[in-house]
């Protein structure tokens, strides 16, 4: 019954341990639950991704009603790779969010924040295993609500007007979205994806399906904060609760990227998207923006988590780069460096929430010689940098050589110049935080901060270690990102 | 004679909107508010769309407005003038507006029965619900069985609402025997308060059991009954209305109406089925629809009564000076 | 002509959608920032309704003796974005709320200007 049930069941336990969460009293029992559910989803995930990856895309109709007329579970490589990296992030998260939660909330908030993130994560999986366009758009607002409030529960005010300016910007996107999804109803008379894809062909020359691709295409851009709408997400990742910062940094927009992906080569198809509707050179444009200017940005923040919120804007850069290049290649370099961020951002987000908890600020001027005081924890977050620039036997090289590589077969050597400036200007902003921890000499009272505790270390280290392990040998994940890839472009010529 | 109606509303709801962005005092904007809701519902009886325009009018007259009031009374009425000149916000908001016109030319004509919504996958909901599912209202068909797992999706908004709400405002008991606001004033409210009371509950409980036989079902319901205490509330002061419902047990109908629906689904995947097959909830596939259904809509009916509850626990319970 | 009577129902729904996006983006008051958003939302789910009608029709209650429905699926659609809508607007007028307790003010440019001072 499990195994025949699996794709349903990835999504519905932690759907229904939301609630019993909700229903526990005391806030050890809610992060007891929230940290079995997702141990029980990374389980699941390894199963199904196991599975996808033996017998090909997995089908599942819920309530047994044939497809188009029910919702169908649809899970193929590269929806099995998001949910691997989702249930991954949070079963690490979670551990490590005992202590942290307890030091940046309230006491009353602490049960309902585990039942917000145990939504956020339902949302989040529901959104990469379903094979139907409103089933996504339900679940984008599962995850997207839970995320405003998890937003929110920062410890200072601005958290609030973060968590306002996400919601109204994730609003707008959303109602995009749903104007996507009515006029390809209104042309079309499917829901299903796949079926969507089947009839799109016949009707693609209209008006109606181009103003479609296109409210689909900024809708999705809000929430994966392509530049220029990126502009919430800085504050909301600065703001938010450190654990909250990880988790999403390494989730929410990786799914809309993925979201994307399925859009355009699954529903609307290669052809349409970028033959017909060129959106690979506004894709390309808009990338290599996101990466110059977020980077440049960067540079010059005190603020080492805005400073790191900008970098992922930047990153995101990268991911959509590959995408726009259009090429199988290029998609499994996008799917490569996605996977491959989504570790390393966490980890760093991990490190500087410990860092939070023990010297209560992240500005890089306070943080003077304290890697005295904490060596693992900025061991750890050394080794996440030389990661996100790029340095061999990182998993942050092989993701930038396989989307440098991908850049040149496709013709576009400065593209190629572009990737090697941005990574200096990455060694540019994590060398300043390295310098500020080990070669400042200490203030005054730097000697009372202690190191993190085992289980805020144990997580980012384990991190660390997945991204050095990849770095070396990164043989199954290529294979992943690539199989996941051909299934997407598979109808390229 | 539908046309002019239809045409006669669509008017209205402009003047409302233009009259919503222009307007400075935020009561205004929010009883405005409250009138647009309303003619939308007006304007999906007008299209045929009876469930929805209950709902409509039920979350977005009713709920909404409440909400929007309880707001702007814990904030300001009067809205600055802003200190920006609009002109990037109107350019991108034309460029929106023309692209969606340009969309709309090779649209099928309003109305248009042959048009491809009307065909696929509807025409097979219409025609096999008599047989497969068994009751009358196609709408309840479709979102309870059909697409009954989109439901439960709603549901879980629904849920993770209350919860944030929770999060974010929490909630404050007040004193047991406070008797709310001036006793004279209030005569009238409260007479008819009291009269009304049972009789909003009984409405509700009709629309959430005649869900399969016409307009209705477990989010009208639950939202008719959560109005029916907040009447209460609003005529006796909270505190009592906290005595008749304590926030303990809206905690928990809002996680039961949940864990009710989902263990539905887990029920027909423990009988050999997939994950909310109601076939095989009984003997008679039909029957086992029926059953589904009926169970579905009873959770989401006590998830919505509880979160619009929780809801508005929390934002009058804010007030500083409780009047509300 | 026959064109502008088969599609004013959208054109004006679309200047309705416009109305309220216009209310969020270039508004700077908050609550009339989530009402704009509640416009707009709203303005959508008639557009989506109004594809669903079929001319000569009735409501989807199947009853002895009529053969032209409405179309279903967009109703269910619109209910399920309709709950969605008001779960957006009860925790958008819930974070109001706790802004204006942070500080002092709803209004989006003196929040700036208070931020910027922090």
């Amino acid at each position: 019954m499990l195994l025949s049930n699996l794709p349903a069941l990835q999504v519905i336990i932690p759907l229904v341990s939301a609630p019993l969460c909700m229903l526990l009293r005391n806030p050890r029992h809610a992060w007891a639950c929230a940290l079995f559910t997702s141990w029980l989803v990374l389980g699941m995930a390894v199963m199904l991704a196991q599975r996808v990856y033996t017998a090909g895309t997995l089908s599942y109709a819920i309530g047994a009603w044939a497809t188009p007329w029910g919702i169908e579970y649809r899970v193929d490589m590269a929806g099995a790779l998001m949910v691997l990296v989702i249930a991954i992030i949070g079963a690490l998260v979670m551990p490590y969010a005992w202590h942290s939660i307890q030091e940046e909330l309230h006491k009353k908030q602490t049960g309902l924040f585990y039942t917000c993130y145990l939504l956020c994560l339902t949302g989040l999986l529901g959104i990469v295993v379903t094979g139907d366009a409103f089933n996504l758009f339900v679940f984008l607002e599962i995850s997207s609500l839970s995320s405003y409030v998890l937003i929110s529960l920062g410890s200072k005010r601005r958290a609030l007007t973060a968590a306002y300016q996400y919601l109204v910007m994730g609003t707008i996107g959303a109602t995009f979205i749903l104007i996507s999804i009515g006029l390809l109803y209104m042309i079309t008379g499917t829901l299903n994806m796949a079926d969507l894809a089947q009839r799109l062909p016949d009707v693609a020359d209209t008006r109606t399906i181009r103003v479609a691709f296109a409210f689909m295409t900024v809708g999705v851009s809000i929430k994966l904060a392509l530049f220029p709408l990126h502009i919430w997400l800085p504050n909301a990742y600065t703001f938010a609760p450190s654990v909250v910062t990880a988790f999403m940094a390494a989730t929410a927009t990786k799914v809309g990227v993925y979201v994307l992906l399925r859009f355009f080569f699954t529903v609307f198809g290669f052809h349409f998207s970028f033959v017909a509707m060129h959106v690979g050179e506004i894709l390309m444009l808009l990338a290599v923006a996101a990466i110059l200017v977020a980077s440049l940005v960067a540079v010059f923040q005190d603020n080492v988590k805005r400073m790191l919120a900008y970098s992922s804007v930047a990153q995101i850069g990268y991911i959509i780069l590959g995408i726009s290049l259009a090429s199988a290649a290029g998609v499994s370099a996008g799917m490569l460096h996605l996977f491959n961020h989504a570790l390393i951002k966490c980890a760093l987000f991990l490190a500087i929430g410990s860092i939070y908890l023990r010297l209560g600020s992240v500005e890089i001027h306070n943080m003077h010689g304290l890697a005295r005081q904490m060596p693992w924890t900025m061991a750890a977050f050394v080794a996440g940098g030389l990661s996100l620039i790029g340095i061999p036997l990182t998993a942050g090289f092989i993701s930038k050589w396989y989307l440098v590589s991908a850049a040149l077969t496709a013709g576009y050597w400065p593209l190629a110049v572009l990737v090697l400036v941005s990574s200096l200007l990455a060694l540019i902003y994590i060398w300043r935080v390295v310098e500020a921890a080990y070669f400042h000499v200490p203030a005054a009272d730097m000697h009372r901060v202690r190191e993190a505790p085992a289980s805020m270390l144990i997580p980012a280290w384990l991190l660390i270690g997945a991204n050095i392990y990849i770095g070396i040998d990164a043989g199954l994940i290529i294979n992943i990102a690539q199989q996941g890839a051909a299934v997407l472009v598979g109808q390229m010529p | 004679m539908e046309y002019l109606i239809d045409i006669v509303l669509l008017g209205l709801l402009m003047i409302t909107g233009f009259a919503i962005v222009r307007m400075r005092s935020l009561l205004a904007v929010a009883m405005l508010t409250s009138i647009y809701s309303l003619l939308s519902a007006s304007l999906f009886v007008v299209l045929d769309a009876v469930d929805v325009a209950l709902t409509e009018a039920a979350i977005g007259a009713g709920i909404s407005t409440i909400l929007l009031l309880a707001a702007v009374a814990l904030t300001t009425d009067e809205e600055q003038a802003p200190r920006h000149t609009p002109l990037l916000p109107l350019i991108v908001v034309i460029t929106t507006g023309a692209a969606l016109i340009y969309g709309t030319v090779d649209m099928p004509h309003y109305g248009d029965p042959a048009s491809p919504v009307h065909r696929h996958v509807a025409a097979t909901y219409l025609h096999d619900t008599p047989g497969e599912i068994g009751v009358p209202n196609v709408v309840t068909s479709v979102l309870a069985s059909y697409r009954g797992y989109d439901t439960l999706g709603e549901v879980t908004v629904i849920f993770t609402a209350g919860a944030g709400v929770l999060a974010l405002l929490g909630y404050r008991t007040r004193r047991r025997n406070s008797r709310g606001p001036g006793n004279r004033k209030l005569v009238v409210l409260r007479v008819i308060a009291k009269l009304f009371f049972p009789l909003i509950l009984l409405f509700a409980l009709y629309i959430q059991f005649h869900g399969d036989y016409g307009p209705g079902g477990g989010f009208q319901a639950g939202v008719i009954f959560a109005t029916g205490f907040i009447l209460y509330a609003l005529a006796f002061g909270l505190g009592n209305a906290q005595r008749v419902i304590p926030h303990r047990m809206l905690h928990i109908m809002m996680a039961v109406g949940v864990l009710i629906y989902a263990s539905v689904g887990i029920e027909s995947m423990l009988l050999g089925g997939k994950f909310l097959e109601y076939r095989v909830l009984a003997e008679d596939p039909v029957t086992g629809q029926h059953l589904g259904i009926m169970l579905i809509e009873l959770g989401v009916g006590i998830t919505v009564a509880a979160v619009m509850l929780i809801i508005y626990y929390g934002f009058v319970s804010q007030q500083r000076s409780g009047d509300m | 002509m026959s064109e502008l009577l088969g599609h004013y129902n959208y054109w004006i729904v679309i200047v309705l959608m416009m109305t309220g996006f216009y209310t969020v983006i270039a508004r700077p008051n908050l609550i009339k920032k989530i009402i704009g958003l509640f416009i707009f939302q709203t303005s959508v789910f008639i557009l989506f309704i109004s594809m669903a009608k079929i001319e000569g029709g009735t409501a989807p209650i199947i009853e002895a003796g009529i053969s032209v429905y409405s179309n279903p699926l967009p109703h269910v659609l619109i209910l399920t974005a309709i709950v969605v809508s008001l779960a957006t607007t009860a925790l958008g007028l819930a974070l109001v709320v706790r802004i204006r307790q942070a500080y002092g003010t709803i209004d989006e440019d003196d929040i700036q200007v208070q931020d910027e001072e922090d």
